[in-house]
């Protein structure tokens, strides 16, 4: 009796505790969201938003963001330097992969842990380091630039997706493709690239993501014409409080939300797959 | 087999270390001839997939050369060398349906649509899957997988086929099937095939010949019928169906025949190789050779035997018997009337003629590593 309902209460503290957890983790970010909708210039919950008046909550700072050149310019770079450097990213980081699974390849295991260096490197380091190289290269406050830094750091998410997903990938497929008479292109793209697909489009969206949420790098090598969305916020949480930066965090959050469903979506749909 | 033939494919002193140190093939020489049907067969790492990988061009021998009618392969990468293989594990492309994967080798050759058509539609027939086009290889079962990777190994004509092993994930009905199935296509498109099998009653059942393989090394290439009748070596007498190995030293030489002591006694056997007196020698005996209780004077060996135990067998007995000091001597006797007379513990006499005991050479240490 009593060991059922101390059962019980350890089951209900171990869900509180998660709970807190939880909450902790994901509090900081939930609470931007109605933030944005304040219809009032303060970054706090007024007295009408509590009491949940409609008329305390508006669409105003989106439409300030919307109206903004400076957000627009934003916008447009990041998506810029975003789509460049995960094309540049995931080809790359494609290659590298389909080169790293051929067990015959010599030192495999030291060109692996170079690609993904740049995942566990503090990203102040790689930037600085970028910020002294590109400036001797010129490449220092120019759109290839930035490209280039953020391809570094977005093409160890793409090796490691791909890399996973030719784990499971049978090679006398390409055996048979080459028995069959195909070259090592049409084999890439007829039999490959069909079947490590859900591979390549995860790594390719980690690869955009980690380059839409970067400031590091921007602060470092990007010049006021390559302000990027995180730059802009940084630049605005410093400059001039407002909570339009919360009605962009918000439309950041639902977009980085989207990319996660879609990445868990090809995940399970790979691993449905028969091999 | 009686015409001269043509050689089709040529192994000629290949070798194959995959790290240098270990042999993996040794120094083979092996001719396929045209239209063959040729069996590699051999316990598992013997070597056998690694010569039919050097074949392909999938791996490169370290020494030796392979020649393709008459042609050396060396520098021929696999897509160049007009081959169809059949893997193991079938290797069709999961993500395309049985007419795709039929179509793609002829796409490659950049075949018209309406001809690639035909002929996907006469490969699907000749594996009888007719109507399966539109299938996924996920759709359908182990045996038709199967089919179509044969089909899809055959749709480009290809003059010669490897199979690697491919009925072995099949239950045994489908297997036995199977064997004549590809046998019957073989026969009906006159391809040359290499085959490879660990199973000795598969390459019985479908090859031209046998290349018997053990530690990368071909122990005789030979039909079924002279492998199974004629074996020259312990190994292959062992490998291939029953045999009883008495083991002796050669006492006299008579023409074809020698008389070998065995435990004292002395057996008269047919010379299949070439030995002196002195050398040591086996006498390989078949199971189903050996008379139990014959009339005296029947056969040309004759010795007392102690029959250990009978195990009934359905349709034949299996006597374990103790014949010149050697015990596990095998007999088998048919089941007929008449059988009852032998007993468990028994002391009988059994027999076997001069020319079904054979002489061959033992397995030396010279086999094994080098
Ligand atoms: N890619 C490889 N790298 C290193 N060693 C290999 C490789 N492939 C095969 N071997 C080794 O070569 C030997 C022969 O292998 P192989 O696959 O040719 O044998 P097999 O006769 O086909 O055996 P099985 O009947 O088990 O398929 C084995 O000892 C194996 O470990
Ligand atoms: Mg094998």
């Amino acid at each position: 009796m009593s060991g059922n309902s101390w059962g019980r209460v350890g089951r209900l503290g171990y869900l509180a505790y998660c709970s807190a957890v939880f909450l902790f983790l994901t509090a900081p970010i939930l609470v931007i969201v109605p933030l944005s909708f304040n219809v009032e210039p303060y970054f706090t919950f007024t007295e009408g938003m509590l009491s949940l008046d409609p008329q305390a909550y508006s669409l105003r700072w989106y439409r300030t963001v919307a109206e903004d050149p400076q957000w627009l310019r934003a916008l447009a770079n990041s998506l810029v330097i975003g789509f460049a450097a995960t094309a540049l990213a995931t080809a790359l980081g494609t290659l590298a992969a389909l080169g790293l699974s051929n067990p015959a390849m010599p030192g495999r295991s030291l060109a692996m842990s170079l690609l993904i260096s740049p995942m566990v490197t503090p990203v102040i380091i790689s930037a600085a380091g970028m910020f002294f190289f590109y400036s001797d290269l010129g490449l220092a406050q120019t759109y290839p630039g930035l490209i280039l830094a953020h391809t570094a750091l977005g093409t160890p998410f793409v090796v490691i997706t791909v890399t996973a997903t030719l784990s499971g990938f049978d090679p006398n497929l390409t055996r048979a493709a080459a028995s069959l008479g195909a070259g090592p292109v049409r084999t890439f793209r007829r039999v490959q690239l069909p079947l490590i697909a859900p591979g390549v489009i995860s790594g390719a969206l980690f690869a955009f993501a980690t380059s839409f949420d970067e400031v590091v790098t921007v602060l470092f090598i990007g010049g006021l014409d390559q302000r990027t969305i995180p730059r802009q916020m940084w630049a605005g949480i410093r400059e001039q409080i407002s909570p339009a930066i919360l009605a962009v965090a918000t439309v950041l959050i639902a977009f980085a939300l989207l990319l996660m469903v879609v990445v868990e979506w090809l995940r399970r749909r790979g691993n449905a797959k028969p091999a | 087999m009686d015409s001269p033939q043509k050689v089709h494919v040529e192994f000629e002193g290949v070798s194959k270390s995959y790290d240098g140190r270990t042999v993996v093939v040794r120094d083979l020489d092996l001719a396929v001839y045209e239209g063959e049907f040729l069996t590699l067969l051999g316990p598992s790492g013997s070597g056998k997939t690694t010569c039919l990988m050097m074949l392909a061009g999938f791996q490169t021998p370290t020494s030796g050369t392979i020649r393709i009618g008459g042609r050396a392969v060396d520098d021929l990468p696999p897509r160049k060398r007009d081959i169809g293989v059949v893997f193991q594990n079938y290797a069709l492309f999961p993500h395309m349906t049985v007419g795709e994967n039929l179509s793609f080798p002829l796409e490659v050759r950049g075949m018209e649509p309406r001809q690639i058509r035909e002929r996907v539609r006469g490969a699907l027939e000749l594996v009888r899957l007719e109507g399966l086009e539109g299938r996924r290889p996920g759709e359908l079962s182990g045996g038709q997988q199967q089919r179509v990777a044969i089909a899809r190994a055959l749709v480009f004509e290809p003059a010669l086929v490897l199979m690697d092993e491919p009925l072995g994930a099949l239950d045994r009905r489908l297997r036995e099937e199977m064997q004549y199935e590809v046998r019957r296509i073989q026969r009906r498109l006159g391809v040359t095939v290499v085959y490879v099998t660990h199973d000795q009653q598969e390459a019985m059942a479908m090859s031209d010949r046998v290349a018997v393989f053990q530690r990368g090394r071909i122990e005789q290439v030979a039909p079924p019928e002279a492998l199974y009748e004629e074996p020259q070596r312990e190994f292959v007498a062992r490998f291939i169906g029953d045999n009883n190995l008495l083991r002796g030293k050669v006492v006299g030489v008579e023409g074809d025949f020698c008389r070998v002591e065995v435990g004292g006694q002395i057996v008269t056997a047919f010379r299949v190789v070439p030995c002196e007196v002195g050398d040591p020698v086996s006498v390989a005996i078949r199971p189903e050779r050996v008379a139990v209780a014959p009339e005296p004077g029947l056969y040309g060996n004759e010795f007392d035997a102690g029959i250990d135990d009978i195990t009934f067998l359905g349709d034949h007995l299996r006597l374990r018997m103790t014949v010149c000091d050697t015990p596990d001597f095998i007999a088998k006797i048919p089941n007929i009337v008449g059988h009852g007379a032998v007993l468990e513990g028994d002391r009988v006499r059994v027999g076997w003629t001069l020319t079904d005991g054979r002489v061959l050479e033992p397995d030396g240490p010279e086999t094994g590593s080098k």
